[in-house]
């Protein structure tokens, strides 16, 4: 009997590590996939145009091979030399518009958000359902759809080809994605607690700055990343409202690949790319492990 | 330390009647326990009493004093909760002494109050923890401690033992009831458990359906119901209810197991052929001794015993009804023998059968 259980046991043990086996291996291939597209570009970015273009010596060389003599001269050239349009300064000007642009717009829409899920969870109003479903619905219109009332709209608040025109209209689209983030994330805080504050003497604003928002860490993490990612790699918005001042790094970028003088300079390009994504990549970095926590607390009640 | 006076409360959500026409009134010091099943209103109408609802209807008057529009904080209380409803992201001290920093109290005094009440309810090594990091039983002295700390006019309690283990819920009640020894302040009290409401109000308030089936002390509500809910719904086993007639000229009562019985000595005046049924706590029961008979005696046939230690439940038959008796320890029955059964006479109660109301004379 115990020789049959070991028997049982060691051919379950098998199976288990095949399955081990094959999930690794699926995983290795579907991670190796997504990254080869971030090699080619840092390992571009790194060459030089001879080694890009596979002239002598470098006959051999495909788009993954590593870069023989590594350089970061076509990072500095992006950065701080590369022709946009007419004028021949790289990208950083634009990468500051697009940091005052993304800092303004996720604070306001991320703040706004909190407060109106507060509102929305916690708060019974005439017609506060009606006005949820509002709010959700301007999560699914399109951006095409209200390009020119926008641009209307920001001509007459005086806000046309401005940095912060650009803000409000983020805020505005943003605000109704963060509210739905942190109005589920409230739905599951006990409606008692506030019943508490509310007896101990708390009011609207107390206990939310109090109570609430110190329990919204999860959630603001969330809605921060999804603010920061969508409003920083936003095309569409900055090429149609910004002016020649307040041009976000993604339109800059676009310019900057789209500039032909001469040879295409794909190092110059790659770098630049490389500059537009890196912030985002370093919200992930330093939030990324918070952001599937915040996304399943709202999800499961506790 | 107040007295609480609810005049005429109704409440509706929409077209549901939650409260009906409540009038409840205590005096200072009281405990009052609502308590009834769930749906009753009982929650409804201690929200109301905090002001955290609005009343459709009626007056709330705390010490004299009409406070159905004052906000919650404006009506000095201090309430309870099932959940505790503890401030996840403060520590227990701050937990404790946030209404007290919501009045601008100064720090000393704030610091000697908590201490105070932490010392009371023996929670002075958590006051730095969160509340997470605290059992149930914990938590709950937290947020008792919370309600003690401003020294309310009156406390309230939400069903606040509903989520303890059954021992540290018999601690707790008992630490309750010593607390309110006290402190002597009115409290209000609601439940669903029976035994809680018999062992700590001084005043209970059975509900059902949004209405008050009997408002009165815990001796009256199990020696007097109102009627058959209140007969059944308080005490446990429950009380029996036998099925009988009014004859021999509103002398006896005769059950539907043939026996004629005397008219209990509680009841008043019947007309001959009213229906009735004869409401009998299970300890209102005595066995006689093997073949005996007597005036009045049910003989019964012996189902189920259960032996609890002081007392033996048996679970008896008679004329197709299903009786409970309480009978004490060590007497000596046997499953399926016929017993003659003395029933209490002085204290048994009739009820109409129709309208389940209690006839008293």
């Amino acid at each position: 009997m115990s020789a049959e259980a070991d028997v049982f046991v060691r051919r379950l043990t098998t199976r288990q590590i095949i399955n081990r086996v094959i999930v690794y291996a699926v995983l290795i291939v579907a991670a190796a996939l997504f990254l080869v597209p971030l090699a080619a570009m840092v390992f571009t970015s790194l060459k030089s145009m001879p080694e890009i273009t596979g002239a002598a010596p470098y006959q051999n060389n495909t788009i993954l091979t590593p870069p023989q003599d590594p350089s970061f001269a076509a990072w500095g050239q992006a950065w701080s030399s590369a022709c946009i349009a007419v004028a021949c300064d790289g990208l950083r000007s634009y990468f500051w518009n697009s940091i005052v642009m993304v800092t303004f717009a996720v604070a306001i829409s991320v703040s706004l958000g909190a407060v109106n899920g507060y509102v929305l969870s916690k708060w019974r109003f005439r017609y506060d359902n009606i006005i949820f479903g509002l709010l959700l619905f301007g999560c699914f219109i399109p951006f095409q759809i209200v390009l020119i009332p926008i641009a209307r709209i920001l001509g007459l608040m005086g806000l046309s080809g401005t940095v912060a025109g650009l803000v409000f209209v983020h805020v505005a689209y943003g605000v109704t994605f963060t509210t739905l983030f942190f109005r589920n994330f409230y739905v599951s805080v006990p409606d008692e607690i506030i019943k508490a504050a509310r007896i101990d003497g708390a009011g609207f604003w107390a206990i939310f700055f109090k109570i609430i928002l110190p329990i919204s860490g999860p959630i603001a993490i969330v809605a921060v990343i999804w603010q920061f990612t969508s409003i920083w790699n936003d095309f569409l918005f900055g090429a149609s409202f910004s002016g020649a001042d307040s041009r976000p790094l993604m339109v800059a970028l676009n310019n900057l690949v789209n500039t032909s003088t001469g040879v295409k300079a794909s190092n110059v390009d790659m770098a630049a790319a490389m500059i537009a994504a890196l912030p985002t990549m370093l919200v992930y970095v330093v939030a990324g492990r918070y952001f599937v926590r915040g996304l399943m607390a709202g999800a499961v009640k506790g | 330390m107040a007295t609480l006076d609810i005049r005429n409360v109704s409440k509706s959500f929409g077209a549901t009647h939650v409260l009906k026409d409540i009038n409840l009134s205590v005096d200072d010091g009281e405990f009052l326990v609502l308590v009834g099943p769930s749906g009753c209103g009982k929650s409804t109408l201690l929200n109301i009493v905090a002001g955290l609802l609005d009343l459709t209807r009626g007056t709330m008057m705390i010490d004299d004093v009409d406070v159905t529009s004052l906000e919650p904080k404006e009506r000095d209380i201090a309430m309870v909760f099932q959940s505790y409803a503890l401030y996840p992201s403060m520590t227990v001290e701050r937990n404790i002494d946030f209404s007290l920093r919501m009045r601008k109290v100064p720090e000393a005094e704030r610091a000697a109050k908590v201490r105070e009440v932490a010392e009371l309810l023996q929670i002075e090594p958590l006051l730095h923890r969160k509340p997470q990091a605290l059992s149930g039983g914990q938590r709950q002295r937290v947020a008792m401690g919370r309600a003690l700390v401003r020294n309310p006019k009156i406390f309230l309690f939400d069903e606040p033992l509903s989520n303890l283990d059954a021992k540290l819920r018999v601690d707790m009640r008992h630490e309750i009831k010593k607390l309110h020894q006290r402190l002597e302040t009115t409290i209000v009290y609601v439940t669903h458990d029976q035994v809680e409401a018999m062992t700590m109000a001084t005043r209970i308030a059975v509900m059902k359906d949004g209405e008050v089936q009997q408002f009165g002390t815990p001796d009256d509500i199990y020696q007097r119901p109102a009627n058959t809910f209140v007969a059944t719904f308080m005490g446990s086993p429950p009380m029996n209810l036998l099925a009988g007639k009014v004859n021999g000229g509103g002398r006896t009562v005769t059950l539907a197991g043939g026996t004629q019985m005397p008219v209990p000595e509680t009841a008043p005046a019947l007309d001959d052929g009213r229906s009735v049924h004869v409401g009998l706590r299970p300890e209102w029961f005595t066995p006689l001794a093997p073949g005996e008979d007597g005036p009045g005696a049910l003989q019964v046939t012996v189902d189920v015993l259960e032996p609890t230690g002081p007392d033996i439940y048996a679970s008896l038959h008679y004329g197709g009804e299903d009786l409970m008796a309480r009978i004490p320890a060590g007497t000596s029955l046997t499953p399926g023998e016929t017993r003659g059964f003395r029933i209490a006479l002085d204290k048994a109660v009739l009820f109409d059968a129709e309208s389940g109301v209690a006839l008293y004379g």
